[in-house]
């Protein structure tokens, strides 16, 4: 078992992180952007999500096996994504 | 070593390899769980795509400032759970403890602030059914919009209450003494279970709360 004992600073830099990139999300929806509102605060939604995986869960720290498994939920999430939209978003009038 | 081998079951060459295994498992069962979540997703994408205007005037009446403190609390519930399993590792059994309440408290405050939310859309006359009233030409987009949100939000508290559940036996169990530092895998996988449903949250958070920007 490779244990990683991260330090208390990393959790609460990762935490603040997160702090900051929920402060932006707000923010940011109070700008006039279009559709970049909603590009910008899923892109935020994304970043999040990463340090909160590589970090909290302690994925960075663990193997391809893992990896693969955490690939795999999202990469199927996207086939649904992708294949639906393909579907309504390109039906005629 | 003694203490973490007769942790060992039988099926397994030795403790890194059954943790290894109860890890991935977990990894397998939030595999499904992002597809049980996902279908509401896709609904979701489909009619905000068909109905943009809609979701757009239903999002402004959802209150951000509740929306983003919720948000705030649950990224503090997965710090505080980091650091439970952090603890664990380090063999601090009360610290440990400590941590998987304060976890537990804030997870409660997230669904107290939900409900409160919840029963001012109840006041308002925005929960989907006979009830539903909005004015307007678009009140069955709207209505449609807020169908979605009560289905992601309630599927997320009932996940939620699971893990509350979920932590409360860990509390007990770290209580009791059951975790060492060199077996804690209940609470570690317990975590990835929390943090999964803090991701869940900050997806949700944007996509429901902050359609469309506001003046």
């Amino acid at each position: 078992m490779t244990t990683h004992i991260l330090p208390v600073k990393t959790y609460l830099m990762v935490f603040a992180s997160l702090l900051v990139l929920l402060a932006a999300t707000v923010a940011v929806n109070y700008l006039p952007l279009g559709q970049f509102n909603v590009a910008i605060a899923l892109m935020i939604a994304v970043c999040k999500t990463f340090l909160v995986m590589l970090f909290f869960m302690h994925v960075r720290y663990s193997g391809r096996l893992i990896w693969i498994y955490v690939g795999i939920g999202f990469f199927w999430l996207g086939i649904m994504l992708a294949l639906t939209l393909s579907d309504v978003l390109t039906r005629g009038g | 070593m003694d203490d973490s081998l007769s942790m060992v079951a039988h099926q397994f060459d030795d403790a890194a390899q059954q943790h290894d295994s109860s890890m991935l498992g977990m990894w397998v069962f939030l595999a499904t769980e992002i597809m049980f979540f996902g279908g509401l997703f896709m609904g979701y994408t489909v009619y905000r795509t068909l109905h943009p205007a809609a979701f757009e005037a239903a999002s402004r009446h959802l209150d951000v400032v509740l929306g983003a403190c919720n948000t705030g609390v649950l990224l503090t519930s997965s710090l505080t759970m980091a650091l439970a399993v952090r603890s664990a590792q380090l063999g601090e059994r009360w610290r440990t403890v400590a941590f998987l309440i304060v976890t537990m408290l804030l997870g409660v405050g997230f669904l107290g602030i939900k409900g409160s939310e919840y029963y001012q859309k109840y006041v308002d006359h925005l929960v989907p059914g006979p009830a539903f009233s909005f004015p307007g030409s678009q009140s069955r987009e709207i209505e449609m919009f807020f169908y979605l949100y009560f289905a992601m939000t309630g599927l997320h508290a009932i996940h939620m209450i699971a893990g509350i559940g979920v932590v409360a036996v860990m509390t007990i169990l770290a209580g009791r003494g059951r975790f060492t530092a060199a077996y804690y895998t209940p609470l570690e996988v317990a975590g990835l279970y929390w943090h999964f449903v803090d991701i869940v949250w900050i997806f949700l958070f944007p996509l429901l709360y902050l359609v469309g920007h506001r003046t």
